[in-house]
């Protein structure tokens, strides 16, 4: 570690791994109550666990980015971040709107959540990924605008680098796309089109660019290749990112009842969003093929490169299984979407922080470069058994996913929802196995953290 | 794969001997190397790697190339379905403007390649000239392009109107913004020329512009006679 302000990062990274273990914790509760109906019923009913699994995502995910921001910012601009004592406030100020927001979810019905809070005063409750009380809203905002300030502040006092210059823009791209999240027209039309103004521009637009940054850091520091190099790379792919992402946004004004030209806009854009993603596989395979030196941390390398891998498999292919409007006719919002959604939001956005944190972690508990030999053996292993399982539960859903297309939509004989659902059954209990190995992976990943040892030598 | 980055191992070798490294790193380009060993030294100034300019923006220029290309499938297939519809609009465009843009896209080509040739030969000066001259071209572009969207604009033409002006619509202002993008590199490279910034050892940047300029240029020569004239 080269500044002390960069162990701020710490709290932020030890939170977002205590909420990705809850947030398994729920998808477990809720695949299983894709086979057990009133598993759990009514304490923690499906909606309420599905809301809970996929805010905990967001959070934990934010978590992490800001945690890499506050690390790697001092040390790209080199200087001492600008107010450790306001990262530290918001660290506390975040979490506790965060648990409170969850034990909300939990433990008082939604609509009691939304006049507890205020909501009938500005609201912006009760859309999907969204359902963030008013309150919680304004202080994710709040956080976010102390956050940009303060690593803002260390950007212009230090040396500027083109990886802190595509991070800033990416973290206030993702500020500036959630205000969105308080614009609630009463046209339905017009209230899907913005939410995806967050949705979509924050997953396959400005969170590409944060991704790619932190990802370019980690290939900086641990294969000694040019800086040159790698930031020429990182340009060309944002910039292919941003000209796919921004107007495939038309993927999902389909069938909201926008205009037509959005299944042309849609689909030919769209289609192209894999591009950048292969070109960060390329990009990464080739840096660590360039490589100059050996890092000691050989299980960050390997994160690093699972996640040029993962992010192009989930966004990029899965992603384009259904993209096209014809297709989409037929797939949407089936099985076929939540297999995309998972694999791509761990093979991009759980990956790269874990890649950081990977990175990161050994250096905040006060090694030199790594953890031992050990340690990084088991971490390899909680990489192989998170990854694989991951693996097979996109392929489970995958396959639900074009049974329930055939039988619900395709066939000359559609039957009735639930009908196809008990149909899949054996998919879902699959997934629910693939699901518990996941866990056994992310244990494994904070085990590997308290293994000890001597450290690799540096080659 | 590793003559991805060639570009930049140049780059950090410049102090090479002047005319054998200036392009290609001493490991990767050996075979290269011997091929320019061949040439009389008297040549060997005008060498030419391929492709000219950077490696990444050369995949950049073949993204941009095959998003094009799936725009032209679509407008095909969908004409072939549509032929009538797609004849009786095309005659409404204004071919006129369309041969002076495709003359002054081909001209912008014909000045960004002097620009390229003067600072083959050390000449940053005319090299900027020649840059400035091939943006002025790119203007003229955007000016008889936007008055002819104006002319679409008064008479109600928009998106939603058919299949036919989504498609013209659509492809044209794709294109227009890459004209803007690219006059904004070909901005970059002036500036750069006009500060010293290239030679004639090094001057992957200007190639990396002409390149993307011909591009934008390219584009337009299948656009224009596609959405205008084919019948």
């Amino acid at each position: 570690m080269k500044y002390q302000s960069q162990a701020v990062a710490k709290p932020y990274f030890v939170a977002a791994i205590g909420l990705f273990v809850a947030q398994i914790l729920f998808g477990l509760i809720m695949g299983l109550q894709y086979v057990i109906g009133d598993f759990l019923f009514p304490e923690i009913p499906f909606n309420v666990a599905r809301m809970v699994h996929t805010n905990l995502l967001i959070v934990w995910i934010l978590f992490g980015f800001m945690g890499a921001a506050y690390y790697l910012v001092p040390e790209e601009s080199e200087c001492e971040l600008f107010s450790p004592k306001l990262a530290l406030l918001m660290f506390w100020i975040f979490l506790a709107a965060g648990a409170l927001t969850i034990l909300g979810y939990l433990l008082v019905p939604y609509a009691a959540l939304a006049e507890l809070t205020g909501n009938s005063l500005l609201p912006t409750m009760g859309r999907e990924f969204l359902e963030q009380p008013t309150i919680t809203k304004i202080g994710i905002v709040i956080v976010a605008l102390a956050f940009l300030f303060n690593i803002g502040m260390t950007v212009l006092k230090g040396r500027k680098t083109v990886i802190t210059l595509v991070l800033l823009l990416g973290l206030t791209g993702l500020a500036v796309f959630f205000l969105f999240s308080f614009f609630n027209p009463d046209n339905l039309v017009k209230d899907k089109f913005y939410w995806w103004w967050v949705v979509h521009l924050w997953v396959e637009g400005v969170w590409e660019l944060i991704l790619g940054a932190i990802l370019a850091f980690v290939l900086i520091k641990t294969t000694g290749v040019d800086r040159e190099v790698i930031e020429k790379w990182l340009y060309v792919i944002i910039a292919l990112a941003l000209i796919t992402g921004i107007i495939g946004t038309g993927h999902h004004y389909y069938w909201i009842g926008t205009p037509d030209y959005w299944q042309w806009w849609g689909s030919i854009f769209s289609a192209m969003e894999p591009l950048p993603f292969f070109m960060m596989t390329v990009f990464a395979f080739n840096m660590v093929n360039q490589r100059r030196r050996n890092h000691p941390n050989q299980a960050a390398v390997l994160w690093a490169l699972g996640t040029a891998v993962m992010a192009f498999l989930g966004a990029g292919v899965w992603g384009f299984l259904h993209t096209l409007s014809p297709v989409n006719y037929y797939t949407h919002g089936t099985q076929i979407t939540a297999a995309h959604g998972h694999m791509a939001f761990y093979g991009a956005y759980a990956m790269v922080v874990l890649t950081i944190i990977s990175y990161a972690m050994p250096m905040l508990n006060g090694r030199t470069a790594a953890n031992s030999g050990k340690s990084q053996v088991v971490e390899m292993w909680s990489f192989w058994l998170m990854t694989v399982s991951m693996v097979f539960i996109t392929l489970f859903l995958t396959g639900a996913g074009v049974l329930q297309t055939y039988m619900q939509r395709y066939t000359d004989n559609p039957q009735p929802f639930m009908v196809v659902q008990g149909r899949l059954e054996l998919f879902y209990w699959m997934r629910e196995v693939a699901g518990l190995v996941f866990l056994v992976g992310a244990v494994l990943y904070i085990i590997s953290f308290f293994v000890g040892g001597e450290e690799p030598e540096q080659a | 794969m590793k003559n991805l980055n060639r570009p930049e191992l140049n780059k950090s070798s410049p102090s090479g001997p002047p005319l054998e490294s200036t392009r290609g790193g001493p490991h990767i380009e050996n075979s290269r190397d011997a091929i320019h060993v061949k040439h009389s030294p008297s040549e060997s100034s005008d060498e030419r790697t391929y492709p000219p300019g950077d490696v990444a923006l050369w995949i950049f220029i073949l993204a941009e190339l095959l998003v094009f290309g799936v725009f032209f499938s679509a407008y095909a297939f969908t004409r072939a379905s549509n032929v009538e519809l797609f004849n009786t609009c095309q005659r409404t465009l204004d071919t006129n403007s369309a041969l002076i843009n495709t003359l002054a896209l081909i001209t912008s080509s014909y000045f960004v390649m002097r620009a390229v040739a003067a600072i083959r030969e050390d000449k940053s000066q005319q090299c900027f000239q020649w840059l400035l001259a091939a943006l002025l071209m790119g203007f003229v572009f955007l000016v008889v392009k936007s008055g002819e969207y104006l002319h679409h604009y008064d008479a109600g033409i928009n998106l939603r109107t058919n299949l036919f002006y989504m498609f013209y619509l659509s492809l044209t202002f794709f294109h227009f913004m890459h004209v803007i993008l690219g006059m904004v590199i070909l901005t970059a490279v002036a500036i750069k020329a006009t500060k010293g910034g290239y030679s004639a050892a090094e001057h992957t940047g200007v190639e990396s512009g002409a390149s993307y300029w011909h591009m934008v240029d390219i584009v337009w020569l299948v656009l224009f006679p596609l959405v205008y004239i084919m019948h």
